[in-house]
């Protein structure tokens, strides 16, 4: 038998390695396949390890820590699973993956990432060898017919984008992949990359194949090492398969990929952008038109796609864009991953077809809000998108419709908040954010957010005035109607859609000083629940400006002018005494 | 304070002159000046200016633009805190403030002793495990306050 570990970053952290190191010292006499995996996407389980007899998956394991080490030797040898039971994925938590459609990541945590053979195992680089034998326009006609759009967020069409870097006039073309995954809570790229490296560089080779190009990059966020180590050993393996490099499997075709590490630079997930730090410079947006297809990376005919469209190329080709386009709406096909996070009880990737309704998601797959906690709103897009609320959750999942909304598709992060999030505060956190990340070149943008995240903040602090919310507003139309890029013009999202559906937050905050979910610091006021207090004068000693006067046995007082709302009281208090409001 | 100057290495003087001529270099070098010295030092800056032939100003522009690339030195365990949207959500801020508090430094700042430094991050893409802490290389994740204390001891019995 073979125990496979999921050693995505995810499973790493959360221990996998150790239990594999564990693991192998017992094994020293090899009786135990051992091997490992990318990520499955179910990052509330890890680690994960799976457990094969001659091919098939008889057991998933979960949860499992390197005291089970032993036990998986032992079971793995003999054959006898049962000892493992209480290991074993439970049928609700099983339900996560059986109610998934995967296409992009159709490998991830089922095949060895860095074994070129176990993706060849499954029709790796069968695509190209078919793409190789057809004509160019041919391919991008395939990908018309499968209505694949870009999965970064923007949502344009593929065949689109190829088709004018392919029409362009110049010598040399070049092709991009962003894998500048920057939107906080958004991680499918790095799974993609992580789990199944191969699927990228096939989709990428058909890409450069389909618009011309001869010279490729990969964009690589710096935070995600594990992804660079395992792309460049993926591109190793390519290259001595004769998949890379000149003349392609002798079809006269050439094409050589390169990874560029980014920097930290979340503005660089905008093409023009990204292709001014691949040129080595600051990340700063240019002027579109030219278009990147007619002048991109040195002013070249470039075509940028995302790391989770370039994932979903292999797949169209072997079974027909008909049969991607089947799946979705009218106006979005195919299939898109999520990245759910936040209060959920189920997180992770999750990818299903285009039309479910966000209620599937978060509460049919990702088994509602942890905690027994009340679902209140879904952030979706990151710091670029907005919040959908309660009433709307049975919309669909659709470009338009989500759209529609106010938020958007976004690149698949679905950060779901209860009723302990305060949305003014979560629109200050995420102006807080493009406001540093704005990269300055922009008025619109550098002074706008910054002046939006002021005026935030001023709200939370219990200081905002009659008329904040009206100013916002204006800022927000100006801010997208005067920035330069996709930064700066989305950037008012998140403000704009938690005004348009929590309004009352906002007022509370400003007329009444109150912060509905109980989480402004500023806003909070602590008091002592005479009927719990027990005198035990704690609180007392462990308040840094003596605001808690009293007797011993006898209910203690907090002198509500001396307060600083630090809440060290709460936190010693063993009789939950303390009461925030 | 005086501090002793960092000399250029003989493996990354070649690397620069290897990458010489290849075109968007610079942050690919900036990437292995950092990687050598843990941050990039004034000196091997104005080195890499004459090599390449690229003016200081622009170099220090690229690594005053990018979040990755830091003028001063790290303490010896670099504690990352993610405040990306998932971990804020799950008390990100407060085990950031909790560092903060309990090594009496600020943020982006290094302890008198140089054992330790704090950062706040962007998402590290370990959402599951939010909020997470690395502190060189190694993850610590569904943290909360109280953790806080133990994973500098962790850090000070190794030394």
């Amino acid at each position: 038998m073979k125990l496979v570990f999921g050693e995505g970053s995810c499973g790493i952290a959360a221990g996998a390695r150790k239990v594999r190191a564990a693991v192998e010292k017992l094994n020293a006499d090899g009786a135990v396949g051992v091997g490992i995996t990318g990520c499955i996407g179910m990052c509330y389980l890890e680690p994960i390890v799976d457990v094969y007899d001659g091919g098939t998956l008889v057991k998933r394991l979960v949860k499992v820590d390197e005291a089970a080490a032993p036990a998986l030797y032992e079971a793995a040898k003999t054959g006898d699973l049962a000892p493992l039971a209480k290991y074993e994925i439970s049928a609700d938590d099983r339900e996560f993956l059986e109610k998934q459609t995967r296409i992009a990541l159709r490998h991830c945590g089922l095949i060895d990432p860095e074994d070129i053979a176990a993706y060849e195992a499954v029709d790796g680089y069968k695509a190209i060898r078919k793409v190789l034998a057809m004509t160019p326009e041919d391919v991008i006609a395939e990908i018309k017919v499968s209505g694949l759009a870009g999965r970064g967020g923007a949502g344009f069409p593929t065949w689109f984008k190829w088709n004018a870097a392919r029409n362009a006039k110049g010598e040399q073309k070049y092709l991009i992949c962003n894998a500048d995954e920057g939107d906080p809570g958004a991680f499918m790229d790095r799974a993609v990359i992580e789990s199944d490296p191969h699927s990228l560089i096939e989709g990428m080779l058909i890409a450069a194949y389909a618009i011309g190009a001869t010279k490729a990059f990969v964009y690589v966020r710096a935070e995600y090492p594990l992804a660079i180590v395992r792309l460049e050993k993926a591109l190793a393996a390519a290259k001595k398969a004769g998949l890379l490099g000149e003349n392609i499997l002798g079809s006269g075709f050439s094409c050589d990929i390169r990874i560029k590490a980014g920097a930290g630079a979340f503005v660089c997930g905008e093409e023009t952008a990204l292709i001014e730090s691949l040129e080595g410079n600051r990340g700063m947006p240019r002027l579109k038109p030219p278009f990147p297809a007619e002048k991109g990376y040195t002013q070249a005919p470039s075509n940028i796609n995302n790391v989770e469209t370039f994932a979903n190329v292999a797949w169209i080709i072997l079974n027909g864009g008909a049969a991607f386009a089947a799946m979705g709406t009218e106006t979005s096909k195919g299939t898109k991953v999520f990245a759910l996070t936040g209060k959920i009880k189920r997180g992770g990737l999750v990818e299903i077809p285009m039309g479910l309704t966000l209620r599937d998601v978060i509460f049919g797959i990702g088994g509602g809000i942890r905690d027994g906690g009340t679902f209140k709103a879904v952030q979706m897009g990151g710091p670029s998108g907005g919040c959908i609320p309660e009433h709307l959750l049975d919309t669909k999942i659709d470009y338009k419709a989500l759209g529609a909304t106010g938020a958007i598709m976004g690149s698949g992060g679905m950060v779901v908040m209860d009723s302990h999030t305060c949305m003014v505060n979560m629109a200050r956190f995420f102006l807080d954010f493009t406001a540093k990340e704005s990269c300055g070149k922009c008025v619109h943008c550098r002074i706008g957010t910054k002046r939006m995240h002021e005026i935030l903040t001023r709200i939370t602090e219990g200081k905002g005035k009659e008329g904040d919310v009206e100013l916002l507003q204006e800022l927000c139309n100006g801010i997208k109607a005067g920035a330069l890029c996709g930064l700066g013009q989305t950037a008012p999202n998140p403000v704009l859609t938690t005004i348009r559906y929590f309004r009352d937050e906002y007022d509370a905050h400003i007329r009444e000083a109150r912060c509905p979910a109980h989480e402004c610091a500023a806003l909070k006021k602590y008091e002592i629940d005479p009927a719990k207090c027990k005198g035990c004068t704690m609180c007392a000693k462990k308040c840094p400006v003596g605001a808690i006067t009293g007797t011993v046995k006898q209910p203690h007082v907090i002198d509500q002018s001396k307060c600083i709302k630090c809440g060290q009281c709460a936190a010693t208090c063993k009789f939950g005494a303390i009461v925030v409001g | 304070m005086s501090k002793e100057l960092e000399k250029m290495t003989p493996e990354l003087r070649a690397f620069i002159e290897e990458w010489k001529a290849k075109p968007g270099n610079l942050i690919m070098v900036l990437h292995r000046v950092q990687q050598t010295y843990g941050y990039i030092p004034r000196e091997i800056a104005i080195e890499t200016s004459e090599i390449l032939g690229v003016p200081l100003a622009k170099i220090y522009g690229v690594i005053t633009f990018y979040n990755f690339f830091r003028l001063r030195k790290a303490g010896k365990y670099n504690i990352q805190v993610c405040l990306g949207t998932a971990c804020y959500l799950r008390g990100g801020d407060d085990v950031l403030k909790e560092f903060e508090k309990q090594l009496g430094v600020g943020l982006n700042a290094t302890t008198p002793d140089g054992m330790f430094s704090v950062e706040a991050v962007r998402c590290l893409g370990c959402c599951g495990l939010a909020p997470v802490a690395v502190v060189n290389g190694e993850v610590h994740g569904k943290l909360s306050t109280k953790d806080v204390e133990n994973i500098i001891a962790k850090y000070c019995a190794e030394g």
